[in-house]
């Protein structure tokens, strides 16, 4: 049996699998951290949800599916964030009928498409050891986007999620920033749906940024941590689903999942013997 | 005269239909310390976004460095509640501080050189210049309130509007904050809400009641009755340096 790395070194769809992984939790640890400490999580699934509607689309009209996905995506990420910025209350429900709905074209285009049917489990689960290198460009591109916007405005989108209403006495566009940060969450689960599939995406976007913010107490450390445990799991997922000959994805959120709930655990103990420590007896 | 700096005129507001404040009437002068006080629900909250511009009112006019509230934003630094805080958010004292600077500062990019100076600075003033560094979640209740003051500072405001600075933490360092204030006083109007009647009543030299409309006193002119009939019921209130009981 050859090894991971063997197979790395030799195979070329190994190199794309395990660029595509690295370059992808570089968007997961930055765009995982602002979902995490703005806890809008349930947003980012609908978003990946409602993806497969514009995937479904592309692929009925014969266009390509990642531009039917990104397309998608902003529509979601917009349609939530116009929602929650005039009808608050209104918000849960659009985020569900979105999910659902959004699937539910999805599914419904796939199958009236004739022709070969396309594997909908690559798309619900992902399967990054098919990804053609047209799509490691995209992520590529689309990861210095999103890294470039951070940059530039990371003191309005860092006062946009600590403090709403400060942010807007200082004359910040709180609307426009809450929705510039939502499309930048769409773009990252376009990007995630190449590695886990788009029903999986919501663990790689939030676990990493939450295990970081267990240990480190300033945004920018928790994009940096988030991106280096990104790295690390999904490499270390795809490691272990060569070993074992397992599906990727899965194997890949699994791993986070597990790390996500050792971190929980032993950070509890090591606050306790911390406090412990210092409370003289 | 001292000059003007918010006026409100014959102001109403309701939420749907809800008439939260009815023709409320208020002059705020340079140098002023004013306090707001009246019951939860009083309409408080209401006032103070009004004045901010975050909420508009269906009747009066209202005017804040002769002009609207939105556009007077800047000049006016605010203390939220900090009830309402996450307080495990990963942000270091500087980082929050600095947010004073947001609408001064450049656009793109991160902070200026003199934007930390002024944070800093803001941060001496309410004596937490050591906790630059802290994440703001190792902090007390007490030094967060001092935070958010630093941060309403670090606005260079020429007015200070602080929400119930005192509720949620315990009354030895609710003093300390409200000589805070008294210092800031020598040079920024400060306007202060609170529903804590007895103990507002020893630093300002105003107070305006407000349960729903609004009646405006002298702090000497406050009395058990007022209160009482304030508040619609008996209350014990601790004022300058005599105790009244109401039965």
């Amino acid at each position: 049996m050859t090894t991971f790395l063997d197979a790395v070194f030799s195979q070329p769809f190994m190199q794309h699998a395990l660029i595509g992984g690295l370059l992808a939790s570089v968007a997961c640890g930055v765009a995982g951290s602002y979902v995490v400490v703005r806890r809008i999580g349930y947003i980012a699934g609908g978003i990946a949800h409602a993806v497969l509607g514009g995937m479904g689309l592309a692929y009925f009209l014969g266009r390509s599916p990642v531009a039917g996905a990104i397309v998608a995506a902003l529509v979601a990420a917009l349609i939530i964030g116009w929602v929650s910025i005039r009808w608050k209350k209104q918000e849960d429900t659009t985020i569900s009928a979105l999910w659902a709905v959004g699937m539910a074209v999805g599914v419904l285009l796939i199958a009236r498409t004739p022709g070969y049917n396309v594997d909908l489990m690559s798309y619900l689960f992902g399967n990054i050891l098919m990804i053609p290198r047209s799509h490691l460009n995209l992520i590529f591109w689309l990861d210095i986007g999103i890294v470039l916007l951070v940059v530039l405005f990371f003191k309005q989108l860092l006062a946009v999620s600590f403090d709403e209403e400060f942010a807007e006495l200082r004359q910040i566009s709180v609307n426009f920033f809450s929705l510039l940060l939502l499309c930048l969450v769409a773009l990252t689960v376009v990007i995630l749906i190449q590695v886990v599939g788009l029903i999986l995406v919501i663990a790689l976007l939030a676990l990493p940024a939450a295990i970081a913010g267990q240990y480190v107490h300033s945004l920018s450390r928790m994009m940096l941590v988030a991106t280096l445990l990104g790295a690390l799991f999904t490499t270390g997922g795809l490691s272990l689903s060569y070993h074992y000959d397992l599906p990727s994805g899965a194997t890949t959120v699994l791993l986070t999942g597990l790390a996500y709930l050792a971190s929980s655990v032993g950070g509890s103990l090591w606050r306790w013997w911390q406090v412990r420590r210092i409370t003289p007896s | 005269m001292s000059k003007t700096i918010i006026s409100l005129q014959d102001v109403s507001f309701r939420y749907e239909e809800h008439l939260v404040l009815q023709d409320v009437s208020l002059t705020i002068h340079e140098q002023e310390f004013l306090g707001i006080v009246g019951p939860n629900g009083s309409g408080k909250s209401t006032l103070l976004k009004i004045i901010l511009g975050l909420l508009t009112p269906q009747k009066g006019k209202v005017k804040v460095f002769g002009t609207s509230p939105a556009e007077a934003r800047l000049r006016i630094g605010y203390v939220p509640q900090f009830a309402t805080f996450d307080r495990n958010f990963p942000i270091s004292v500087r980082e929050t501080v600095l947010q004073g600077r947001l609408g001064k500062t450049r656009m793109i990019g991160g902070y200026r050189r003199s934007d930390r100076q002024i944070a800093q600075q803001a941060l001496e003033e309410v004596e937490l210049g050591e906790m630059a560094n802290r994440p703001l979640t190792a902090l007390s209740g007490g030094q967060l309130q001092r935070v958010l003051i630093a941060r309403a500072l670090a606005c260079q405001p020429e007015i200070l509007i602080l929400d119930e600075p005192t509720a949620h933490i315990d009354p030895k360092i609710e003093e300390g904050v409200f000589d805070l204030l008294k210092r800031l006083n020598e040079r920024l109007t400060v306007l202060v809400v609170s529903h804590d009647i007895g103990f507002i009543t020893r630093y300002i030299t105003r107070v305006a009641c407000l349960n729903r409309t609004l009646v405006c006193h002298t702090t000497s002119e406050i009395t058990g009755e007022m209160i009482e009939k304030l508040y619609g019921g008996p209350l014990r209130a601790v004022h300058h340096d005599t105790v009244l009981h109401s039965h």
